[in-house]
């Protein structure tokens, strides 16, 4: 059994709406120090199968495929036990 | 001409594009729901505007793999006449069947008003019957039609002349690339679109002008079939 965390994130050279309008309310708080907020994506994705190499190309695929529009958004993910 | 109404759980502008075909170009049209894989027997195929699978994911996101998915991409390498309104463009960009992707509205709020766009393609199937830059009021209603390409896709789109709506200059209600609101496929027969048609087919709705829309549909493909013009 293995765990996949994915991370999906609007790519850097498109404009994040949501993540703008949250640093401009941290700002109004007060946490002048906040240079920049993304907002993304997270998944928690069980896998019944104890192959890393093959649980990483198929987590790839579902990237690829469904859980990010590689036309906007990045991915990554994390593997663990 | 067969027209076909596409729905997929949470369509909600179904029965709106249903009774658009109806009352402008009195066609037969089915409603066809997302499991058949069959759609041989239509000539136009609609896919409506709403929150397919309840937009989970991303707007569009898992429509494009639902069962009439396939069917309807043979439709588009068959030349039939594709047009995905509002979700149903959201759909057409996640399938890859036109390029780009949806962003939220800039706004970040949901707008839903009239809206007015140039005609900048006349020459598609859906859009014959208006004039170039004509003004049209054709309502929108999204919280994600903000859309984007990089800079190489909006070169081919230009060059290919596949921008066929643009928001009336300096009204873009969504912070779209160029202010688009609407693109065509390069063979002219797939058109995805932010804004509503299907709701501004009567005065009593406040505008007629997605009529011609439907019109133009209709005579475009009796045209290429040598029946008789609309009557």
């Amino acid at each position: 059994m293995l765990k996949a965390t994915v991370y999906v994130t609007i790519k850097q050279s498109v404009l994040d709406v949501q993540g703008t309008a949250v640093q401009g309310a941290l700002h109004s708080m007060g946490f002048d120090e906040v240079d920049k907020v993304r907002i993304g994506k997270y998944l928690e994705v069980e896998l019944n199968t104890d192959n890393r190499a093959a649980a990483e190309e198929r987590l790839k695929a579902m990237c690829e495929k469904l859980l990010a529009n590689t036309v906007i958004e990045d991915y990554r993910y994390e593997l663990s036990e | 001409m067969n027209f076909a109404v596409l729905v997929f759980p949470g369509s909600n502008c179904d029965i709106d594009c249903y009774k658009a075909v109806e009352d402008t170009v009195g066609q037969p049209v089915d409603y066809v729901w997302h499991t058949e894989t069959d759609l041989s027997k239509y000539d136009c195929i609609i896919i409506p505007g709403g929150f397919s699978y309840g937009d989970y994911l991303r707007c569009g996101a898992i429509a494009q793999f639902a069962p009439v998915m396939k069917a309807l991409r043979e439709a588009a390498e068959q030349g039939k006449y594709i047009l995905g309104i509002c979700n149903g463009f959201q759909i057409l960009l996640e399938s890859g069947l036109l390029p780009g992707a949806m962003l939220r509205n800039e706004s970040l709020k949901f707008r839903c008003h009239a809206a007015m766009l140039s005609v900048v393609n006349t020459d598609t199937p859906f859009t014959k019957e208006y004039k170039q830059d004509e003004l049209i009021n054709i309502p929108i209603a999204h919280g994600e039609g903000n859309y984007y390409c990089d800079e190489a896709a909006l070169a081919e789109l230009k060059a290919n002349n596949q921008i066929v709506f643009r928001y009336e200059a300096g009204n873009n209600p969504n912070g779209s690339v160029d202010d688009i609101a609407g693109i065509c496929s390069k063979g002219g027969n797939v058109l995805g679109m932010m804004p509503h048609p299907e709701r501004a087919v009567s005065a009593l709705l406040g505008s007629e002008d997605g009529k011609r829309m439907f019109t133009s549909i209709l005579s475009t493909w009796r045209e290429k079939h040598g029946a008789a013009a609309i009557g």
